[in-house]
Formats: structure tokens, C-alpha cells, sequence
């Protein structure tokens, strides 16, 4: 008979089969990173020895680094402003006892499960009706719309979990209620903040969908590397730019899962 | 200085304050002392202008408030869980008020170093919140609030999250501060003891009402209703009935006999239902019958509750559902109560003693 370890003592079939489950998880992507540094043009086994030419090839092709800039100025916008509008909206919900808010929530929330297919069907409708032309501009429009709940998700727990004693006392002190958000709610909701931003960054820098149905002449990254795909010899070198997606994706989303934790009331009173 | 006019507060359909009317003088040590739910709470954050009143009128310092935003109050406040900031230094923390005074940076950081020299916490100007222990964190609220030398502090329950020990001491430091400052303050608290070690007047507070305002003596010597005598100190209740006229008046405590009363009672006519509250220290215990001529209660000790320095005899009466609470001062060494549970006693008691209450 095994000698009992106690209610909390870890479980060893549990953790093997989480094991399992984030290799069988990961699997697929691993590939990705193999064959990017595969000498060879196709993909199969066995590997044909080790090169980074793939890696340089991509810094040789001017459209790759237009999509790039593109990708990376409409993520900046897109995070930018979709935070900027869901702060208020997040600490609305999160303070105010308002008639018909809870379907108001889950309407807020419904893109994030909505297929983006559709989302990016019913946009482009919209927007050829209004007679508005593709451009970048309205590939941001469209990120935003899927950005916004994430953004509210990622800020919602923060703000309901915020110590608004603290901004009694800013009032207390002195402070009218816009200075107390400038002197007070936003610097204490940093680490949020910043969550925020990273995250909604990665989504629409990775984001495909809209990007499809809504680009004009100027491509984002994921387009560019869709339009590649005809190409067979320059398989690798997409290879080598989805591994550097990937690798920038695992970064910012490990940072602004960080970050969401810095700070929360729940881990510091547990830490004191 | 601060005067409370008929205030009212539901929140929905909860009245969580009635009618309240107080008069808080200049310089005094006001406390609101209630249990949790009494509406103390929420008094103090309707003088602090966090909740605003269902109907009545706050004056401060002969201003009408009760439509004025906590920022524009001239009232400053240290907070339950003392809300110091996190993502600023005790300096910042401190400064936090000072700032849209236009004053210049220099004049800004001498009021701080006096705060943190009137604290007793200098050098500790660049630590965050997170590196100070609850006590620190206490005085550092307090400085930030005294800084903007404000008319009236209000405190919510400052002390409640600190140790015995530390609770005491700061005790001791909030009232000389109060004294030395001449602000007035204004405290919530659940712990009587504390309300009485500190206030210059109590105002005790049940199901949002006022029932009895008094000074620490008043309250204690003299409560006016059971729910401030059984709130304030330990208590024994008697239900008993008045006997006779002026100074040959009586009460005939059930099953206990006829006690002279000293003119407490006199308003009260013949055959009025009275209530009777003696504290422990007033009762009187012997081992031996006193004889005639006192009116002497025979009871059998249940047990004693040793205090350090004081102990409290529990003694079972006949035909008395609760014991009576007996306190003496406990002898060091051999205690002759030691061992006495089970022992036969007389009480006896003066009739000064008793307390003539209203029955509920």
C-alpha cells in the first residue's frame, strides 16, 4: 500500500496526460521551425542538412518588408485605439449598474466566437455600400472590430478587481474625477493596460480574415504569405517567416499574459 | 463644526441610516461607535460626500455639503484598508494632495518632511506601500491627510486591521495627536473599548439610528436604553417591578427580592415594569450570609473567567436563566476564587448600583 501523501500532493496521471496534451497541441507548429532551417526545398524527411538561407532570403524581398511595415501600422493603430475605447467601455461595465447590461456584455463578447469569415462578409458589404474604398484603413477598421472584446476582456477582470478605496482618497485629497483616472485608475491599471495592448498587437498583426475580405492594393504579412503559397520554391522561405510570426507571437502573448498577472489584487494580498 | 440635520440614507429599500441629527463641536474626538450594519459606516461616507443623503442636511463648518463632491469637502479621511497608492513612494503618497495647491516645490517637500518627522517615519520617504507594515502604513494615511491641514479627519475604522499591541499604541499616538493639532475627528468603530479610550463624546448606533450620544462616563455609568448598556462593557439585566413612592421606592427584581432605589426610578409610578442593569464590578460577593438588613441574593458559582489581574465569577441564581457576572480583582498567588466553582455566595450590592432602564 502506497503511504498517502496528502489531498494536495501531485498527481502523476494528470500530469503526464497534460503532457501529452500540449505536445499533441504544439506538434503540428514544431514542424514549422524543422523545415525552415531544412536545406531542402520540400517538405518531407529526412532533413537535408542545415542552412539559413531561407532567413536571408526573406530580408531580399521588397514586397515581403512593405507587408511587414504595413502589418506593423495598422497592429500599432489597432491596439492603440481599440484600448484607448475600451477602457471606458470596460470601467462602465465594471462599475455601473446600468438597465439591459448583461446582454449588452454578451453582445460586446460575441465577435470573439462569431466565425471571422462572416465578420469579414458582412464588413465588406457595409463598406462597399457606403462606397468606401479597401485600403489599410478600413483592414483596421475591420481589426478593430475583432480586437474590441478582447481588449474588454483583458480589462474587465482588472477594473472589477480594482481597490476603488483608492480613488475615494484621490477625491478625498482634492482631486476632481478626471485627474483621480489620469493621477490614479490608469497608472494602478498599468500592467492591464499594457496586456492590453500587447494583446490586441498580436491579434491584429497575425489576424488573416479581415485582412482578406477588406485590403486593397497594400497587403498585411498574413496576405502576402497567402498570395506566396502558389510559389512551391518559395515554400522555405514562409516557412522561415512563419517561424519568425510565431516566434514574436509566443513573445508578446507570454509578456502580456505576464503582465495581466502583475499587480492584480488577488496575487499581492496573497503575497503579503 | 460639523452638524447633522435629520439624515436619511436607503439604499433601495434598505434604511441603512434614520433620522440622524449630530452636533460635532471644533477640537472634539467624536466617535460613532456601532456594531457592523448599525449605518456608522455609511454616516461617515455621507460626511465625507462618497454617498450622498436620501433627505436631511450636512453642514461643515456652517456650509451646506450634502450636494458638494467629496474633492471640494474640507474634510480629510483615513481609510479602513488605509488606500495608501501603490505606484507612488510614501513621499508622492504624502504630496498627493499638496499638488494642485499651487504651491511651490520646495514649500512641498518641507510639509512633507515635517509629516515625516511628526510621524516618526523619516527616511522612509522612498518606500513604496508594499515595503511599509500595517502600522506604518496607518501613519503614513494619516500624514497624507493632515498635510492639507483639513478642518475634521474623519477615521474608518483606522485601527481594526492591526495587532493588540500596535492597536493600542496607536491609540495612544491618535489621541495626543488629536489634542496637539486641535483638528476635530470624527472615528468609526465596532470596538467599544476603543471608542471609549478615545472620544471625547460617543454617539452609539443601531439599525442606522442614533440611540444614545455621551461621553465615555456618560455611556458607561449611565445607558439609556439595554442595547447601549449590553453594547458598552459587560452587563447584567434584571426584569423587576417599582414598589412604593419617592425615596421609600423599591424594585421587586423576579425570584431576587425588594432593592431600595435611590430616586432613579422615580418618575415611574407604582407597579412599572422596569429593567435593572448592574455592571460585574458594582456586585459584591461573600461567602458568608451578610444577615438580615441586606438584601442579599444567595446564588452557587458556575464558573470563573480568569482576566489577568481581574477575574469574572459566573454565578448561577435560582430561577435565573443566565448567570450573574460577578467582577473582583484577582489576587496574584493563591486567588481565593480559585477553585470555587461550585461554592455557595451571597451577593449584595449598593443601591447606586442600579441602573433603571425601560423594558424593551
Amino acid at each position: 500500500m502506497a503511504r498517502y501523501t496528502g489531498f494536495y500532493a501531485p498527481n502523476r496521471p494528470l500530469a503526464l496526460y497534460a503532457a501529452i496534451f500540449a505536445v499533441v497541441l504544439y506538434l503540428p507548429i514544431l514542424f514549422i521551425p524543422i523545415f525552415s532551417f531544412n536545406a531542402g526545398i520540400y517538405v518531407r524527411f529526412p532533413l537535408e542538412g542545415f542552412t539559413l538561407d531561407w532567413y536571408w532570403d526573406l530580408f531580399q524581398r521588397e514586397s515581403l518588408l512593405r507587408a511587414f511595415w504595413n502589418s506593423v501600422k495598422v497592429a500599432t493603430f489597432v491596439s492603440l485605439l481599440s484600448t484607448a475605447i475600451a477602457i471606458p467601455a470596460a470601467l462602465a461595465i465594471a462599475r455601473y449598474r446600468m438597465p439591459g447590461k448583461a446582454p449588452a456584455v454578451g453582445f460586446i463578447m460575441l465577435p470573439l466566437v462569431l466565425p471571422g469569415l462572416i465578420m469579414g462578409v458582412a464588413l465588406l458589404t457595409l463598406l462597399n455600400r457606403m462606397g468606401v474604398q479597401l485600403s489599410l484603413v478600413t483592414v483596421t477598421i475591420g481589426h478593430m472590430v475583432i480586437c474590441l472584446p478582447y481588449a474588454i476582456s483583458v480589462l474587465l477582470p482588472r477594473f472589477i478587481g480594482f481597490n476603488r478605496s483608492l480613488e475615494e482618497a484621490s477625491a478625498d485629497l482634492g482631486e476632481p474625477p478626471l485627474r483621480t483616472f489620469w493621477r490614479v485608475t490608469l497608472p494602478c491599471n498599468m500592467p492591464g493596460i499594457l496586456a492590453c495592448l500587447l494583446m490586441t498587437f498580436t491579434i491584429s498583426f497575425d489576424e488573416f480574415f479581415m485582412a482578406f475580405f477588406l485590403s486593397g492594393s497594400e497587403r498585411t504579412l498574413p496576405m502576402y504569405i497567402w498570395g506566396q503559397l502558389r510559389f512551391p520554391q518559395d515554400f522555405p522561405s514562409l516557412l522561415a517567416l512563419s517561424s519568425l510570426i510565431l516566434l514574436f507571437s509566443f513573445v508578446l502573448i507570454f509578456a502580456s499574459l505576464r503582465l495581466a498577472k502583475i499587480g492584480q489584487p488577488s496575487q499581492t494580498e496573497a503575497g503579503r | 463644526m460639523i452638524s447633522i440635520r435629520n439624515v436619511n440614507k436607503a439604499f433601495g429599500r434598505v434604511q441603512a441610516v434614520r433620522d440622524v441629527s449630530l452636533d460635532i463641536g471644533a477640537g472634539e474626538f467624536f466617535s460613532l461607535l456601532g456594531a457592523s450594519g448599525s449605518g456608522k459606516t455609511t454616516l461617515l461616507r455621507m460626511i465625507a460626500g462618497f454617498e450622498g443623503v436620501s433627505s436631511g442636511t450636512i453642514l461643515i463648518d456652517g456650509q451646506e455639503m450634502q450636494d458638494t463632491p467629496p474633492h471640494l469637502r474640507p474634510i480629510n479621511m483615513v481609510f479602513q484598508n488605509y488606500a495608501i497608492f501603490p505606484h507612488l513612494n510614501v513621499r508622492d503618497n504624502i504630496a498627493y494632495g499638496l499638488q494642485r495647491l499651487g504651491m511651490s516645490r520646495a514649500e512641498q517637500a518641507r510639509r512633507v518632511d515635517e509629516m515625516l518627522e511628526m510621524i516618526a517615519l523619516p527616511g522612509y520617504g522612498a518606500r513604496r506601500a508594499h515595503q511599509l507594515s500595517g502600522g506604518q502604513m496607518q501613519r503614513v494615511a494619516l500624514a497624507r491627510a493632515l498635510v492639507l491641514k483639513p478642518k475634521v479627519l474623519l477615521l474608518d475604522e483606522p485601527l481594526g486591521a492591526l495587532d493588540k499591541q500596535l492597536r493600542e499604541q496607536m491609540q495612544l499616538e491618535l489621541r495626543g495627536l488629536q489634542r496637539q493639532l486641535g483638528i476635530t475627528f470624527v472615528l468609526v468603530t465596532h470596538d467599544q473599548e476603543e471608542a471609549l479610550t478615545l472620544s471625547d463624546r460617543v454617539a452609539v448606533m443601531a439599525n442606522g439610528a442614533v440611540i444614545q450620544v455621551d461621553t465615555p462616563a456618560g455611556l458607561y455609568d449611565r445607558p439609556k436604553t439595554r442595547q447601549v448598556a449590553a453594547f458598552v462593557g459587560t452587563m447584567n439585566f434584571f426584569d423587576a417591578t417599582v414598589h412604593g413612592q419617592g425615596s421609600a421606592q423599591v424594585a421587586e427584581i423576579a425570584g431576587l427580592g425588594r432593592h431600595r432605589l435611590t430616586g432613579d426610578g422615580g418618575s415611574r409610578g407604582q407597579g412599572a415594569r422596569v429593567l435593572i442593569a448592574i455592571r460585574p464590578e458594582n456586585l459584591a460577593l461573600s461567602v458568608t450570609d451578610p444577615g438580615p438588613g441586606q438584601a442579599a441574593v444567595l446564588g452557587r458559582v458556575q464558573a470563573r473567567q480568569y482576566l489577568g489581574g481581574r477575574q469574572l465569577l459566573h454565578v448561577d441564581v435560582k430561577d435565573r436563566t443566565s448567570p450573574i457576572a460577578v467582577s473582583t480583582v484577582a489576587l496574584p498567588g493563591a486567588d481565593p476564587w480559585e477553585g470555587s466553582e461550585g461554592r455557595a455566595v451571597w451577593l449584595t450590592w449598593a443601591p447606586e448600583a442600579m441602573t433603571v432602564l425601560d423594558p424593551e
